[in-house]
């Protein structure tokens, strides 16, 4: 299971007000707890309120940079942010995200050549959320298709079935983990398959409970990488078993404290 | 057609045994095994930076069990272990000696641990290849032997063992304090070799510095067990799993030896031909078939079948 920290966001207070006061060792903290905790790659989003983010994605790449060589996803809906985060990146980066109008791949395609980066596919278009898996597959085949033309290659892209919340959309969660499973069979090689854990049980009394739950089914599917907390020890516990279950990590008594220290 | 290559992430770890002086050794050469980042001898995969090593066996003692054959080329420096290391190393050209000490089991003359650290410090001293030390394989006594050995090769550069689960700690902490590296051993079991290897590192000895012994069985007892749990662990070392991705040390000539087809006489059995070519077969054709399985040093008796087993490492290295 490859596991992106989500947790620099400046959506986030301490986040915010770190970016604001270019608290370096709030941040490099923040990386690190996460990468300790098993993230293999940090989500960087510079968040709604940073009124500079062209300026701000670059210095919290480089801050993160410092104390870590993780894989650095970054986290904006505008490309040239994105670009901007691109140019100052040492490590390896994921650019998050894309989403399947034509537009929006037309200027991503190339940066992540350019830059060597691996690319998150989000199935949602100008028209909306895809309701059913039909859609999500016709999306994800449209994304697939396009970075074919542009000769990206497809083990590097990450196909995301937008995750919706289950007290809102509780009969898609079957349509969203068949997704999952068909993503794979689009082309060959496979894209990999990512979601964006949280939103699962946004608005629910039971957040971790539904979040761990959903993982380790999504797991089951053939997720290969997830955007989540990797702070919530339970969470990540379980995916590390869900692995095991799955028979992707050899068994030992300590295999907890073996995949963290991989 | 297009020729589909396997794409791995990971890699063995690489270990050195033996240290020069400049390394704070007197070691006049040194080993390395491991560090291939492929499945063994699938040379377009990936770099296989390390040719497989063969270590000679010697003992402290002279050993009660070896076949005639065996016997036939080292009795007469069975009592003096430093002249058997001396032939091994300039007769026989060995890059590495393994010296058992059998002689320190309660059972078996009982030689006490400062007795054994004198023999490791004159072997030192004899031959400037570098040095395997294992213990009697009594856990009590090894916790007094092996540190005592390690104290008088420190900065060496020794592979010593072995650790088991149950009996880790001592081993391990000397080892870490004078500069050795350790053998790790599990019964044919890849959940506890890789337990193993995660409690040992807990005690601050770095993974680069383990091998693992995964426990072998000669040809015909048992070798497709530890055949394919070696290559179970290699698989998961190449996708990326940093704890089982150590090098294989394989006791090839103590088991192979042990088998019946290895020392019966001829007279017993008319139709199996000459017993002195018997037992030499048995361990080169279990050596060769480890290695196949990601065997990086093999622990060999015979000269005969080390000379085998040589020239087919380097016919498989020559090709590519």
């Amino acid at each position: 299971m490859f596991i992106i920290g989500e947790l620099i966001n400046g959506m986030y207070s301490n986040i915010g007000k770190a970016i604001r006061d270019k608290d370096k060792a709030a941040i490099q903290k923040c990386a690190l707890l996460q990468v300790e905790a098993g993230a293999d790659a940090l989500d960087v989003n510079c968040g709604p309120a940073s009124k500079q983010p062209v300026g701000d994605i670059q210095w919290l790449v480089q801050t993160i940079q410092e104390v870590t060589d993780k894989a650095l996803a970054l986290d904006s809906s505008k490309p040239e942010v994105i670009e901007s985060g691109l140019k100052v990146a040492k490590n390896p980066t994921i650019i998050n995200s894309t989403t399947a109008d034509e537009e929006k791949l037309k200027k991503l395609l190339p940066l992540a050549k350019k830059y060597n980066a691996k690319l998150i596919g989000l199935t949602i278009s100008s028209n909306g959320i895809p309701q059913n898996k039909d859609q999500r597959l016709e999306l994800a085949a449209q994304i697939v298709a396009t970075c074919s033309e542009y000769g990206f290659n497809t083990e590097d892209l990450y196909l995301d079935p937008i995750v919706l919340p289950v007290n809102v959309a509780q009969a898609q969660m079957r349509e969203i983990l068949e997704s999952i499973r068909e993503f794979k069979i689009i082309s060959d090689p496979s894209p990999k398959t990512i979601i964006g854990l949280s939103n699962v049980s946004q608005g629910t009394d039971t957040r971790p409970l539904i979040n761990r739950t959903f993982l380790t089914m999504a797991q089951g599917y053939g997720l290969d990488a997830a955007i989540l907390d990797p702070l919530d020890k339970e969470l990540v516990d379980a995916a590390i078993t869900a692995d095991l279950i799955l028979n992707k990590n050899i068994y030992c008594n300590s295999y907890l404290t073996a995949y963290r220290k991989k | 057609m297009e020729q589909l290559i396997e794409k791995w992430t990971g890699s063995v770890h690489e270990v050195i045994i033996g240290a020069t002086e400049a390394e704070g050794g007197s070691r006049q050469s040194t080993v390395k095994i491991g560090g291939e980042k492929t499945l063994p001898f699938l040379f377009p995969e990936g770099v296989i930076p390390n040719k497989p090593v063969i270590a000679y066996e010697i003992q402290d003692i002279p050993p009660q069990d070896w076949p005639a054959e065996l016997t036939s080329q080292y009795k007469d420096v069975f009592n003096d272990p430093l002249a058997w290391a001396e032939r091994c190393v300039a007769q026989f050209g060995a890059k590495l000696i393994c010296v058992k000490l059998t002689g320190a089991h309660p059972d078996n003359g009982n030689k006490s641990a400062d007795d054994e650290a004198k023999l490791v410090g004159r072997l030192l001293k004899r031959v400037t290849v570098p040095l395997i030390i294992t213990g009697c394989g009594d856990d009590e006594k090894d916790n007094q032997v092996l540190p005592a050995c390690c104290e008088a090769a420190k900065g060496e550069r020794c592979l010593i063992g072995c650790a088991v689960q149950d009996n880790y700690k001592t081993i391990t902490a000397a080892v870490s304090a004078d500069g050795h590296s350790i053998i790790a051993e599990s019964p044919i079991d890849i959940n506890i070799a890789k337990q193993l290897n995660i409690l040992i590192s807990d005690m601050g000895l770095p993974l680069e510095r383990i091998v693992i012994n995964p426990t072998i069985g000669s040809l015909g007892y048992g070798l497709e067990y530890a055949y394919s749990i070696m290559e179970r662990a290699r698989l998961a070392a190449l996708s990326g799993d940093k704890t089982v991705a150590s090098p294989f040390i394989c006791f090839v000539a103590q088991e192979s030896w042990r088998a019946k087809e290895a020392k019966v006489s001829k007279t017993e059995f008319p139709d199996w031909g000459e017993e002195v070519e018997r037992g030499v077969i048995w361990e080169a054709l279990t050596a060769t078939a480890l290695m196949q399985s990601g065997g990086n040093l093999l622990v060999m008796r015979h000269p005969k079948a080390v000379k085998k087993v040589s020239s087919y490492i380097d016919s498989l290295f020559k090709i590519n």
